[in-house]
């Protein structure tokens, strides 16, 4: 039925009858499993706004003891990947070995830029003590005052202030959060990674052509949603109360 | 008629020795691996309930101290639930089955089929470990701050294993997900579909959605114990009765990911007996959805007294009542397809009528849980205990075991005894109700669960239960003798022993790798039974 009558592609496994219906049968698996990752990050995304609503003076506090620049520079790196992620897609599609190579390669450069860049800011987090835990500090170098100031407007509009105490105790909160979220999405990069040297090293044998690129396409995908996972953590965890 | 043999070509012949097997990328002999997998723990978890049944004869604690009891009904609820009942029937009989029911050659996924097994067999080390390590003691639902904070027993291990097992239920429903939509031969349109591959469609719906959830959960009760976070730790502002929030989440749908499958089994085994078409055949496809859907918005009928408030106490109480219809669709479809059926009594049958009495009874008393004043006087006590044996070992199991018995001769190629399997299915059933049912009358007497001792008027009823388990469990072991037995010494089945109309009745018994020669064209209507392809059927 299918073409029998001429020569398979090399990459066509024997259970699919077509290349089209292979590449359909990855992408699909792969949105699926994107499904399965929105969910897992959801989680955490429903833990972290209950919490925030409830104790928005600790998080407001906390967010802003975070270095900001640093995670300004890694949105921008991971931006600038996801752009040559893209291209490289583009240059698979086209048949443009040397071109796919090289973008995949400057796409693992800037990921790992990224994630040198975490580990700093890791460092960072647990020379100041801000590591959940025993050795946790926080309110009496933030003070109650700092937390004064932005004191938010609490049910019935009374001006409520968390005490030195209540703070140490709720921004601990979202520094498990901050790990936790920050932690799983490095871990998302590290595999993406390891994936993206798979398919350089595939790419560089020349295995892809116009009629079989979907890895490439589906490594795309993935790397386009941690990418976008950020999007959202980098607000939530560095830009709480910024505005003024 | 003449007698059928056993095909010298098969998946089974195909590659011998323990590499053949290990290395596999076949759907066949991977869901073999499971179903000895999941045996496995099945036997496990069934030696951890003997223990419970044991101390409970005699209303002291005069064989466990009380931690030991504890780990016992923990263990025994973590390995039957996240290493027997959500792998049962998926991994094994919808593993084995798709590809064939829908004319494939495999899943879509091969790969990700085989490393599902994996990812499993390395959660179910790490419970073991933790068993091996001195057990866990939290109950099989974790609840914070017992499970992050104050409990001394191996939680990390075992909640490592659970999230590890969950990946593996994920990369099975992936798999389906993906087969039923781009792998169909061509001309099987969706509503030509066999129910049970609805009913695994809409199972894997429910897999991909919720197990990702409590996967999340756990990591952060690992947080919070590895690393000293605190994120449920009410010491520091954490909420447990979050954690309960989305550990329900996914664990009320996990329990439709338990029995949606095996209600699809029933669907098969009803229309190839009675020679049928399943009545209303949309309803039933529907249903499932729909059970899929509303399951995950019925979570909090288990938090009740959990210290929601009263509005969301309200709304949850109602939706869990809304879950019941797609459930009761289902079996007035059976019934109605039974209705002036030919009516039989081979053992996938049998266990199919044991199904509907403990399926029904389990689901009535959900209904009595779900409403807010009976639940606060039944929560925690037994009667929640016989309600969800009804349902997952009375319902779900009863469906895993009339799938195995009925899809075995074409797994294998043999038929087992007809003895046997009437008798352990007879065993099974009265064995079930005389364990269970006395733990309804405990439960509304007020007994409550997960306690090693009880008042001297109980004891009855508990001996009662403990001799129907010891019953129940010489049900369970007798098809893995003749079972096994019949897989050197059965008869030869042939193509299609039962008659049956599905396209996996077409190919031979053991199946070829491949499961067909030529990828079917002419497709039928699902449970085509006019007298025609009967009349075909019984001559293959
Ligand atoms: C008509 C549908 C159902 C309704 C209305 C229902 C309702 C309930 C309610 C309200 C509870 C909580 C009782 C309490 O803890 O106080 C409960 C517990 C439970 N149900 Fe159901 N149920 C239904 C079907 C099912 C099904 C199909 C399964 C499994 C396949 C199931 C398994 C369980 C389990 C495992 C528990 C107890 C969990 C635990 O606390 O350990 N139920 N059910
Ligand atoms: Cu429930």
């Amino acid at each position: 039925m299918h073409g029998h009558d001429h020569a398979h592609h090399p990459a066509l496994q024997h259970h699919f009858s077509t290349m089209s219906q292979q590449r359909e049968a990855g992408v699909l698996g792969m949105w699926v499993f994107l499904l399965t990752e929105v969910l897992f990050f959801g989680g955490l995304f429903i833990t972290y706004t209950l919490y925030r609503m409830w104790y928005y003076e600790a998080f407001a506090a906390a967010s802003k003891s975070i270095e900001i620049t640093p995670g300004l520079i890694n949105t921008v790196v991971l931006i600038g990947s996801s752009l040559t992620m893209a291209l490289s897609v583009r240059a698979s599609q086209t048949n443009q070995r040397k071109a796919t190579v090289n973008w995949l390669i400057a796409t693992i450069i800037l990921g790992s830029v990224f994630l040198g860049i975490k580990v700093y800011e890791y460092a960072d987090k647990f020379e100041h003590h801000h590591v959940p835990g025993p050795s946790f500090q926080f309110a009496s170098e933030h003070g109650a005052e700092g937390a004064a100031h932005e004191a938010a407007p609490a049910e019935g509009g009374h001006e409520v202030t968390m005490g030195p105490d209540q703070l140490q105790r709720t921004t601990q909160i979202f520094f498990s959060l901050y790990f936790v979220m920050t932690g799983l999405h490095a871990l998302h990069m590290i595999v993406g990674i390891v994936i993206l040297f798979i398919i350089t090293w595939m790419a560089h044998k020349g295995r892809f052509d116009s009629e079989y690129h979907a890895p490439v396409e589906m490594t795309g995908l993935y790397w386009h949603f941690v990418d976008i996972v950020w999007i959202f953590l980098f607000p939530l965890l560095y830009l709480v109360e910024r505005h003024n | 008629m003449e007698t059928p043999v056993y095909p010298a070509h098969n998946y089974l012949s195909n590659g011998h020795g323990l590499k053949s097997w290990l290395l596999t990328k076949d759907h066949k002999r991977i869901a073999i691996l499971y179903l000895i997998s999941i045996s496995a723990f099945f036997f496990l978890g069934g030696l951890f309930a003997v223990g419970i049944r044991l101390e409970l004869t005699t209303p002291q604690g005069d064989l466990f101290q009380p931690d030991t009891y504890n780990k016992f009904f923990t263990l025994h609820g973590v390995i039957m639930v996240f290493f027997f009942l959500i792998p049962s029937v998926p991994a094994v009989l919808g593993n084995f089955l798709i590809p064939p029911m829908i004319g494939a050659k495999d899943l879509a996924f091969p790969r990700i089929n085989l490393l599902s097994w994996y990812i499993y067999v390395i959660g179910g080390i790490f419970t073991l470990f933790a068993i091996v390590a001195g057990g866990v003691d939290t109950g099989w639902t974790f609840y914070t701050p017992y499970s992050s904070a104050s409990s001394s027993t191996n939680v990390a291990a075992t909640a490592l294993g659970v999230f590890i097992a969950g990946f593996s239920s994920i990369l099975t429903g992936l798999n389906f997900i993906v087969t039923i939509h781009r792998m169909r031969a061509p001309g099987l349109h969706w509503f030509k579909l066999p129910l049970f591959v609805w009913a695994h469609y809409a199972t894997s719906l429910i897999q991909v959605l919720g197990t990702p959830v409590v996967a999340i959960t756990i990591v952060m009760v690992f947080a919070e114990r590895a690393f000293g976070f605190g994120i449920f730790d009410p010491q520091r502002g954490g909420d447990p009765v979050l954690f309960q929030h989305l550990f329900w989440f996914y664990s009320h749908p996990a329990v439709y990911i338990m029995i949606l499958p095996a209600l699809g089994v029933i669907s098969e085994i009803v229309s190839t007996f009675s020679r049928k078409r399943i009545f209303g055949y949309s309803f039933v496809a529907f249903s499932s959805l729909a059970i899929a859907v509303f399951g995950f918005i019925v979570w909090a009928h288990h938090m009740f007294v959990a210290g929601i408030t009263v509005y969301a106490a309200m709304v949850f109480s109602f939706l869990s009542f809304s879950v019941a219809i797609p459930s009761a669709v289902k079996v007035f479809n059976w019934s109605a397809t039974l209705h002036r059926g030919s009516l039989s009594f081979e053992a996938p049958m049998l266990y199919v009528y044991g199904f509907f009495g403990l399926f029904l009874i389990g689901g009535l008393t959900g209904l009595f849980l779900a409403t807010l004043g009976t639940d606060i006087h039944l929560h925690d006590t037994y009667f929640v205990v016989a309600h969800f044996h009804y349902i997952m070992v009375g319902g779900a199991i009863m469906g895993y075991l009339g799938g195995i018995h009925f899809w075995w001769p074409k797994m294998i190629g043999r038929m087992y005894s007809e003895f046997w399997s009437r008798i352990s299915a007879i065993l099974v059933f009265v064995g079930f109700n005389l364990t269970f049912f006395p733990q309804f009358v405990l439960g509304y007497m007020g007994m409550p669960r997960r306690y090693h001792m009880y008042p001297d008027e109980f004891q009855v009823l508990n001996v009662l239960s403990s001799g129907g388990a010891a019953v129940l469990g010489l049900g369970y072991l007798l098809p893995v003798i003749y079972l096994v037995y019949s897989i050197k010494y059965g008869e030869v089945a042939g193509n299609n022993p039962w008659g049956a109309s599905g396209l996996e009745w077409r190919t031979q018994s053991p199946p070829l790798t491949e499961n067909f020669l030529e990828v079917p064209t002419d497709i039928p209507e699902a449970y085509e039974y006019t007298p025609k392809v009967i009349r075909e059927a019984k001559l293959v």
